[in-house]
């Protein structure tokens, strides 16, 4: 039995759905994870796939008219869901911490550098004075690569770049002990994107963070995760070490999604994935993925497949692997 | 800033459709939009009265002596009359389309001007540009209600028409100056861009790109000139300062005023415009408020 | 800020005040008449002089008054009297001076403006910023409508509905004027407590009148700053509801509204002009308009040249103090 000092973060049944005028779209459709200390988790899917309403939920920060309609998230031991609006804030920042797209507006124009990162810690009741402050920003903004002057700078003066690391420094500030990564680098150049990727490791590293990385690069996720979970149409089709997921993808997805990559050995034609992500308004029955899965069954059409844990910390969802052993899963 | 009208599409051919594009730009944006339906039906249903008004009622009623003074209500004089014996219903009815054709010929004059000004500096830039903001910018400055007040001093017959223009030469810098950054904001999108090197000449691409898109903007300005102006006139004239020998809103207001309808407690005399007036001026802000959430999406929320 | 933008801003305000300065002259003189011999013949009327030597009084006064030079001539003087803030002398109230009467009266103006100006632009932002807030209650939020309707509502016709309201049909504040007539103008408690007595209807038709503007315009300003990716972060942070309200969004949308002010003014002073005139309230505006009863076209310039230059002044400042207080604009050119 793990304790919760081991696994800071556990989701269960995750539902979360947007209600729309055409009824609710179910844009995370019973999700379920944990994570370990320390490690770093990337979530990949293609957009719409439901892995930033996730990341927006783990801290309760989804807006209107996305509603959490089911399932738990347990941070540190703690379900969110069960705590109200002024608990759930104190937790932001001090244990679950956002780096948020790498939009270049996510900084307030008019406040200086320093300001905007105090101003977190002294919303949680840290308080310093003037001078340790100084010391502190200056401590953090060196861990992830800027001058010290940065911190007097007012955020038109920093490249796109640079505002990320703050950040990602802004983001380590109270060592919380999830920090969810939510697409940092979309907006910025790939040279820059690498390095962005290297500080965010390093930062976590340094502070023990089990870390979330959102995103649909998987060059990055190659780069930078210890763990990657696979989510299509609001579920998790596969979850494994990075290693198994690049050599040895299960979930039909997944493998078209790695030889849809290019490789720089040897000619090969490109190749995608045929067919369009299906309405999550009104997702097909059973397994999501089976209109466009090549491999796919009758069963697959009928039945739900459950996430397994098979070997070396690897599951997935597909009927394909467990069909001889599908009367033992048929568990109440 | 976002632009409007999403369905109208640069056109890629000089046809005969842009004349309908520019209408039907116009129906579809007072279509969709609550608030501004609101205030146009309003104004609306204000012009039907000056219309019906001026048809049914005999002009000779808002003559002074035309029915015994400081009458209140009766059937005979639906609105009584006031202390120099005209009637005020009639005044009003014929007042009404006083107010409103100043502040039309003002609009058309004040956005026409604006709206010239704005393209120019703002698709030419340059030495136009640079000339025609100083000027704005001059023109800003100086308070255009007390100079009006001066003008209108100096003169001693004032026509209605004549107050219109008057008026309409100091409102084109409102329009020049939000009609401008627009333009500035548009002109090095890609399909300008694309009519140029396909030839087509300035002036086409101004008339038939821009200013549809533009369409939502140039509303927006027209009816804020329009309120505008009639406010400006309606002040002048309660100050005793428009024309006196027709009968407009705030020629009632000033006799009221004058005569001490106030003191006398004749709320039947100085109410009535005031009731229009304000009617008229909420038409006219519910269609500035709906035509600026055409523009602007993003204030389509509660109201 | 650079140099290049303060001499610019300045230039600038040398042209308008050229530029105002010539309207200035010209329009007062366009019509024909000469005011001076209005005037005398005013006096003769009054006092049943004899009007034998009128045409030799009117010809040395106009001496005087200078208006027997050609235009040009007048026009070059104009400028040279104004350079020494001289504005010579009033028709009307001769022999007072222009300047004199404009700083009689300006105390007056200077008070009621500024205060229901200020007190109509902080309340209405910051009830508008409220009225933005996602969580303000929906009571607070049905009072947009009303706003509206204020907004759209002349202020001199707010001023006469006052005097109504609250001078005649319930008599408890006095119709008009800036003091009651038993009263002097000094710093004791009956004094004061008169003069704000007399003050509370015009300001507050001012500040009602404008105050749907300010309002409305903090809403929509907010509206937009609430859109911005900043604001996410901002509750990323576990900042408070209160914190990220005030100093997030009320702060940065504050700030183009200061701007807004600045482009208000000369409206906000023409408003002035004709609210005075309402209330009968012993201001600059009030005085404007007895010139132009008096048709004393020297009042008249100076008064308008005054109320220009102050504008001119105040715009000088906005726009060379603004880049101070928001950095987004510091480093953009002007």
């Amino acid at each position: 039995m793990t304790t919760t000092k081991d696994v800071p973060l556990r989701v269960e049944n995750l539902e979360v759905h947007y209600h729309t005028r055409k009824g609710p779209v179910k844009a995370v459709d019973g999700v379920s994870f944990e994570l370990q200390k320390g490690e770093r988790l990337g979530l990949v899917g293609e957009s719409g796939s439901g892995k930033s309403t996730i990341a927006l939920s783990l801290m309760v920060a989804h807006k209107e008219p996305a509603k959490i309609e089911g399932g738990k998230i347990f941070l540190n031991g703690t379900d969110m869901l069960t705590l109200n609006d002024n608990e759930v804030r104190r937790k932001r920042l001090s244990e679950i911490a956002m780096v948020p797209q790498g939009a270049l507006n996510s900084l307030n124009p008019v406040m200086r550098v320093k300001d905007q990162m105090i101003d977190g810690l002294k919303a949680h009741g840290v308080s310093k004075s003037q001078d340790e402050f100084a010391d502190f920003i200056a401590e953090l903004l060196t861990r992830v690569g800027l001058d010290v002057a940065v911190a007097e700078m007012y955020p038109h003066e920093l490249s796109g770049g640079m505002k990320q690391r703050v950040t990602i420094a802004l983001s380590i500030s109270m060592n919380p002990s999830v920090i969810i990564a939510d697409e940092p680098t979309s907006a910025l150049d790939v040279v820059v994107q690498r390095q962005i990727v290297q500080t965010l490791r390093e930062a976590q590293d340094r502070i023990g963070a089990a870390t979330i990385l959102i995103g649909h690069d998987m060059g990055l996720m190659a780069q930078f995760a210890t763990r990657i979970g696979i989510m299509y149409a609001g579920r998790l089709v596969e979850i494994g070490p990075t290693k198994e997921i690049f050599n040895n993808p299960k979930h039909p997805y997944t493998q078209m999604l790695i030889s849809s990559l290019p490789n720089t050995r040897g000619k090969r034609r490109l190749s995608g994935i045929p067919g369009i992500t299906p309405s999550l308004l009104n997702p097909p029955p059973g397994c999501v993925f089976h209109t466009r899965c090549p491999q796919a069954t009758e069963r697959c059409m009928i039945e739900i497949p459950k996430l397994v844990a098979e070997e070396n910390g690897h599951s997935w969802a597909c009927h394909l692997y467990t069909e001889a052993k599908s009367e033992e899963e048929v568990t109440a | 800033m976002s632009t409007a009208s999403p369905q109208i599409a640069p056109s890629d051919s000089i046809t005969e459709d842009e004349q309908i594009g520019v209408f039907s730009a116009i129906l579809v944006m007072i279509g969709r939009n609550k608030t501004l339906v609101a205030g146009f039906s309003l104004i609306l249903l204000i012009g039907l009265f000056s219309l019906f008004g001026t048809l049914l009622i005999d002009p000779e009623r808002t003559e002074v002596g035309a029915g015994k003074p400081a009458q209140s209500p009766s059937s005979e004089h639906l609105l009584g009359t006031d202390q120099q014996g005209r009637d005020v219903f009639a005044d009003l009815a014929y007042g009404t389309p006083a107010s409103l054709i100043i502040g039309l010929i003002a609009g058309v004059i004040g956005v026409g001007i604006g709206t010239a000004l704005g393209f120019l500096a703002g698709y030419y830039r340059g030495y136009w540009d640079t000339f025609i903001s100083l000027t704005t910018d001059v023109f800003l400055t100086i308070p255009a209600l007390l100079v009006l007040v001066v003008i209108a001093s100096m003169t001693t017959v004032l026509s209605i028409e004549a107050m219109g223009l008057l008026i309409g030469f100091f409102a084109w810098m409102g329009p020049a100056r939000t009609i401008r950054s627009q333009v500035l904001s548009l002109r090095d999108r890609s399909y300008v861009d694309v009519a140029k090197f396909n030839g087509v000449r300035d002036i086409e691409i101004i008339w038939r790109e821009l200013v549809p898109t533009l369409m939502p903007y140039i509303a927006a300005s027209f009816v804020g000139t329009v309120a505008a102006a009639i406010l400006a006139s309606i002040g002048l004239s309660a100050l005793g300062l428009g024309p006196q020998n027709e009968p407009s809103l705030g020629l009632t207001i000033y006799w009221s005023v004058t005569y001490g309808a106030l003191i006398r407690e004749m709320w039947w005399w100085f109410g009535p415009p005031i009731v229009v007036i304000v009617m008229l001026f909420i038409g006219l802000f519910l269609m500035t408020a709906g035509l600026d959430q055409v523009s602007n999406p993003r204030l389509r929320t509660s109201v | 800020m650079t140099i290049e933008f303060v001499l610019k801003r300045f230039g600038l305000f040398l042209l308008i005040i050229v530029v105002a300065g010539t309207i200035n002259f010209l329009v007062p003189r366009l019509r024909d008449t000469n005011p001076i011999e209005q005037r005398l013949y005013e006096f003769a009327a009054q006092g049943g002089l004899n009007v034998a030597h009128m045409d030799e009084m009117v010809e040395n006064y106009s001496k005087k008054f200078g208006l027997d030079q050609p235009l040009w001539k007048q026009y070059l003087s104009y400028w040279a009297d104004l350079a020494r803030l001289d504005f010579g002398k009033s028709i009307a109230f001769f022999p007072a001076d222009v300047k004199a009467e404009i700083l009689r009266a300006l105390p007056w103006t200077v008070g009621l403006l500024t205060v229901a100006t200020i007190m109509a632009f902080l309340v209405g932002s910051l009830f508008g910023a409220w009225l933005a807030w996602p969580r303000a209650p929906r009571v607070v939020k049905a009072l947009v409508p009303i706003l509206m309707t204020l907004t759209a509502i002349p202020y001199y016709l707010l001023g006469i509905l006052m005097i109504f309201g609250f001078a005649i049909f319930w008599p408890i504040l006095p119709a008009g004027g800036a003091v009651s007539y038993n009263i002097t103008p000094a710093f004791n408690y009956e004094a004061i407590v008169d003069i704000l007595r007399h003050a509370i209807l015009p300001a507050f038709s001012l500040v009602l009148a404008s105050i749907g503007f300010w309002g409305l315009g903090m809403r929509g300003m907010m509206i937009t700053t609430m859109g911005e990716d900043y604001m996410k972060l901002a509750e990323y942070k576990g900042l408070s509801d209160k914190r990220i309200f005030l100093r997030y969004a009320v702060r940065n949308a504050m700030l183009p509204q200061i701007t807004g002010l600045a482009i208000q003014m000369a409206f906000i002073v023409s408003g002035s002009v004709l609210v005075e005139v309402i209330f009968a309230y012993p201001g600059v505006g009030f005085l404007l308009f007895e010139a132009i009863s008096a048709n004393d076209f020297l009042l008249m310039q100076g008064i308008l040249m005054f109320v220009i230059v102050a504008i001119g002044i105040s715009l000088l400042v906005i726009d060379l103090l603004y880049p101070l207080i928001d950095p987004r604009i510091r480093y953009r050119k002007a």
